[in-house]
């Protein structure tokens, strides 16, 4: 009922601002090429040609904002930010994420807590059975082959049995994502995440925690609940779209940071100077999702949250359009038969920074391990 | 393992030649006893004062810690960093002097009060009368030992005073600790971390060498008490494994200072780098943690159950084994660093394995048991609320050697309440269990029951209030290693923090008991444990003479497990 509710909320706003654009992205693909084409040479001898040749998308609202700039979609406290008092795992809106939640709460919580408790059943034996008042003369046994074996071989057993799921647990984790993935590429910096949508176009974000009302000089924007949680809440959410496979790739300015979001199931370290990688597909579940930084990074580590907003397909097109950035779906069938199709897509926009990110951004895509170039610390423009 | 008669010949002679002009408890002056010993039992005492003084102030920065946590919102680190610093404090400061009390908690606790006391305090007492020996092999160096980590501890606890201090935790992952941290703090720890680790080393190097040479006739190595085997395992690991720390950390320093890129990525280094040698290091430091509690336990429990060890050989090769596979599971701690999936396949299985040698401890300890005769005297309780609490942390540990369910808790709450099961309920209580078990033995006075036996249901409630909840704080996501959260984790936060104010309770009956016994505590008798207490350290007065065993004692077959 509640994820109904804010569908409709979602789909509502849709509705109410996006007729018209909808007109205007079916459009745009069909002239995107163009520019493009035109644009792609042009763009080396004069990077600020990029964005400008992207004219159509200027006028477009962003969908995931109000009117004044507050953000449409309200957190819901049950789902994808912690609750108070509960003893379980937060719930899971990726596939992954559901099979592990599955393993964690079907097989290893109830396997963990049976051993635990056969243990104390055991010590609780042997503490009223053999005290000295009820077996003053004690035994001197000290071997018994058989029942070593036993508690050798168990275990063994039950280790397999655990490790079975969890290998495939991995493998389902390292799938890496198909070339038509949306790509996310997230910075960790002293204390905030800079986000780029390299097949986007030039799509940047800067996501600051938000400070609370008393924290702010009058006239800043400040934290409200419909922001999300104290500590939580960030000022430019990274947007999503459910259905579709992500591929997120995490790096570093200065030290280590780790992008976690618990309701996906994602945790990943961004280390300066490396690209880490992973994917996941995001259930049909909008609405918006709350990580923490999870690697000490220095004084302000637990002041760079993470927030992400998750949106229909449709939806994130136009937040797309509503960046500047473009959608590279359209244009897939004649650029994704070469190889470097989609990372072509993606030059023109981070042409117009230093050289090195265009490498770093191409080089995820046709391998699933982590690349080793350096984009850390030339020419993005966290600030 | 046979050929021992040689050095014992050698020490035969040796014994004669220096102590023919006088008898066994012919002690030196004051200073000389405890400024320049070369006795292995007072060294044992410096030590476990050393560690006592360590862990009050460890346990008091986990204290503050608790404080700052009970309520979301940061309450106090701006206060307490005016005392520390005076004047205005800027709330980056206040943040940054967070970092360093946990850098400084995780420091203090894991060199300066687990280790010190573990091998330094109980090894030094009782390795070497366990096997027959009048000493260690190598007397002054086991005086340089303990006075290393002197220097070590006053460089770590000058570090906040001399610059903002240390704020990297304490495992001083690179590039925060190299180019995200100028200034002389990072490099005073990182010197302190290398003073400690030589300390170590030489202590290693003393015990295999009294262990493997210095057996009484007839100790033969699957003779040898089980704490014996534990400290004998554990000085192995710090030899192989202490090294690496101090190349690791030495790459740190000439990055920070010389300008090599070792860590940097931008220079063609690795930060990564970094974080394999630092746990290719620190994996098994977690077994040099807990596996000389292993031999304290399996004292205890056979002492006060009055029967031998159930399972010796298997007991002491799980603990050769815990201690080989403890050296191929380090990447289980960077499962999120970006490892691939055949990496961390392989570690996920390995770490798995672990919990193979672990379970027969803990099933042998309470077969060792089964058909006894048990009195619960404060030992033997300490070292029953060890079994059952090191379960419950390794099991969490069996969850956490999962690589894709890691994922979730890495950095979490659930790791800090998984480590602190096996070190701060696990190790913590072998070493109460031990020193109470040997504390008639050490001090020559017997501690007070009814205050042990308090102490014990205090801290036990206290450490179960405190770090329980945190499984529930990591389950739902609160990240380690900071300072504030949001209102959603107030619950547990709050609870645990007044776990904590039991548990402190708990420590100081603990220590009312220790002033109490050692000024008013009956006389000990040598054994005060009864037939079960079959180790040699029973056959000598309480305290022991100043030297023991100058004519060696001759262990028969089939005796001393």
């Amino acid at each position: 009922m509640r994820m109904l509710g804010l569908t409709s909320i979602v789909l509502a706003a849709g509705l109410a601002l996006g007729a018209p654009v909808h007109a205007q992205n079916s459009a745009a693909p069909a002239a995107a090429p163009t520019p493009e084409a035109a644009a792609t040479p042009a763009a080396a001898a004069a990077p600020a040609a990029a964005p400008a040749a992207a004219p159509t998308p200027a006028a477009v609202a962003d969908p995931t904002l109000d009117a004044s700039g507050h953000p449409l979609t309200k957190p819901v406290p049950t789902i994808g930010q912690p609750q108070d008092g509960l003893f379980g795992l937060q719930e899971q809106i990726t596939p992954n994420g559901r099979e592990a939640h599955w393993f964690h709460n079907v097989i290893l919580v109830p396997l963990i807590v049976v051993i635990s408790i056969f243990v104390l059943i055991l010590l609780a034996w042997v503490v009223v059975r053999y005290r000295r008042a009820a077996n003053p003369t004690p035994s001197r046994t000290s071997h018994n082959t058989a029942i070593e074996i036993v508690w050798t071989l168990v275990p063994v057993l039950i280790l397999i049995a655990i490790a079975v799921p969890s290998i495939k647990l991995l493998a389902a984790q390292f799938k890496p994502a198909p070339d038509n993935a949306v790509t996310l590429k997230a910075i960790g910096n002293q204390w905030f995440w800079t986000y780029e949508y390299p097949d986007h176009g030039d799509i940047k974000l800067t996501a600051n925690m938000l400070k609370e009302q008393s924290e702010v000089a009058p006239g800043q924007r400040y934290r409200t609940d419909a922001d999300g949680p104290r500590l939580l809440a960030v000022d430019q959410r990274v947007v999503l779209p459910y259905g579709v496979p992500i591929r997120l790739v995490t790096t570093a300015q200065d030290v280590i940071h780790s992008w976690a979001m618990p309701a996906f199931w994602v945790k990943l370290d961004a280390v300066p100077g490396r690209l880490n990688e992973t994917s996941f597909i995001i259930d049909k579940k909008p609405g918006v999702y709350f990580g923490q930084c999870s690697e000490l990074c220095g004084a302000r580590h637990g002041y760079m949250p993470i927030a992400v907003e998750v949106v229909s397909p449709e939806v994130f097109a136009r937040w797309v359009a509503s960046k500047g950035g473009k959608m590279p779906g359209a244009a897939a069938a004649p650029q994704s038969t070469t190889a470097a199709g989609n990372d072509a897509s993606a030059e023109p926009g981070n042409a117009a920074e230093a050289g090195p990110v265009v490498n770093a951004t191409a080089a995820p895509a046709v391998t699933n391990k982590p690349a080793t170039q350096n984009p850390a610390g030339l020419g993005q423009t966290g600030n | 393992m046979t050929d021992t008669a040689v050095p014992y010949a050698a020490h035969d002679t040796h014994d004669a030649h220096a102590h023919d002009h006088h008898d066994a408890d012919h002690k030196p002056g004051f200073f000389q006893r405890w400024f320049m010993s070369t006795n292995h039992k007072d060294i044992g005492t410096l030590y476990l004062i050393f560690a006592i003084v360590a862990g009050i102030i460890g346990g008091g920065i986990s204290g503050l810690m608790r404080w700052e946590l009970a309520e979301p919102g940061i309450q106090h680190l701006p206060t307490w960093l005016g005392y520390l610093h005076g004047g205005d404090v800027k709330l980056d400061d206040a943040l940054h002097f967070w970092n360093v009390l946990i850098t400084a908690h995780g420091l203090i606790m894991v060199f300066f009060m687990v280790m010190p006391a573990m091998i330094g305090g109980f090894g030094n007492w009782f390795v070497p009368i366990m096997i027959g020996a009048p000493d260690m092999a190598f007397p002054r160096m086991n005086n340089i030992s303990f006075w290393l980590l002197i220097p070590a501890f006053t460089l770590l606890l000058a570090s906040p005073f001399v610059g903002v201090g240390a704020g990297t935790g304490w495992t001083v992952y690179a590039p925060l600790s190299t180019y995200g941290e100028p200034g002389p703090s990072v490099d005073m720890a990182i010197l302190s971390l290398h003073l400690a680790g030589a300390s170590s080393i030489l202590g290693a190097i003393n015990f295999i060498t009294t262990i493997f040479n210095m057996r009484a006739p007839g100790m033969t190595l699957h003779k040898m008490p089980l704490f014996v085997w534990s400290v004998l395992i554990t000085a192995f690991l710090l030899l192989l494994a202490l090294p690496v720390l101090a190349a690791a950390i030495t790459m740190l320093l000439t990055d920070r200072n010389f300008g090599t890129a070792f860590y940097d990525a931008s220079g063609g280094g690795d930060p990564t780098l970094y974080q394999h040698l630092f746990w290719f290091f620190g994996h098994p430091e977690v077994y040099i943690m807990i596996l000389p509690g292993f031999g304290i336990v399996s004292q205890i429990v056979a002492t006060f159950s009055r029967k031998p060890v159930f399972g010796y050989l298997g007991m002491a090769y799980a603990m050769v084994a815990i201690g080989f596979v403890g050296f191929v599971v380090w990447a289980h701690h960077m499962f999120t660093t970006g490892l691939s999936v055949t990496v961390k396949m392989y570690f996920t299985a390995a770490t798995m394995v672990i919990a193979v040698p672990t379970g027969v401890k803990i099933f042998s300890w309470i077969a060792t048991m089964w058909g006894g005769s048990i009195s619960f005297k404060t030992p033997m309780v300490w070292a029953i609320g060890f079994i059952f609490m090191f379960t419950v942390g390794g099991v969490t540990g069996v969850v956490l050697a999962n690589g894709g369910v890691d994922d979730y808790m890495h950095d979490t709450y659930y790791v800090v309440a998984h480590f602190h099961y096996v070190l701060s309920l696990g190790a913590v209580f072998g070493l109460f269990a031990g020193f109470y078990y040997w504390f008639p033995k050490m001090s020559g006075r017997m501690y007070s029951e009814l205050l042990g036996q308090l102490h014990f249901w205090t801290f036990f409630v206290g450490v179960n209030v405190l770090f329980f909840p945190m499984h529930f704080l990591g389950l739902q996501g609160m990240p380690r290693r900071i300072p504030d959260y949001t209102e959603q984790y107030a619950h547990w936060n709050h609870i645990a923090s007044l776990g904590y104010v039991i548990m402190a309770a708990g420590v100081a009956i603990f220590f009312i008991n220790i002033l109490w016994s050692l000024v008013a505590g009956r006389r000990a008798e040598a054994n005060p444990w009864g037939e079960g207490a079959t180790t040699l350290e029973w056959t000598l007065s309480s305290p022991p003479p100043f030297h023991q065993f100058e004519t060696l004692p001759v262990i028969d077959s089939g005796s001393h497990h």
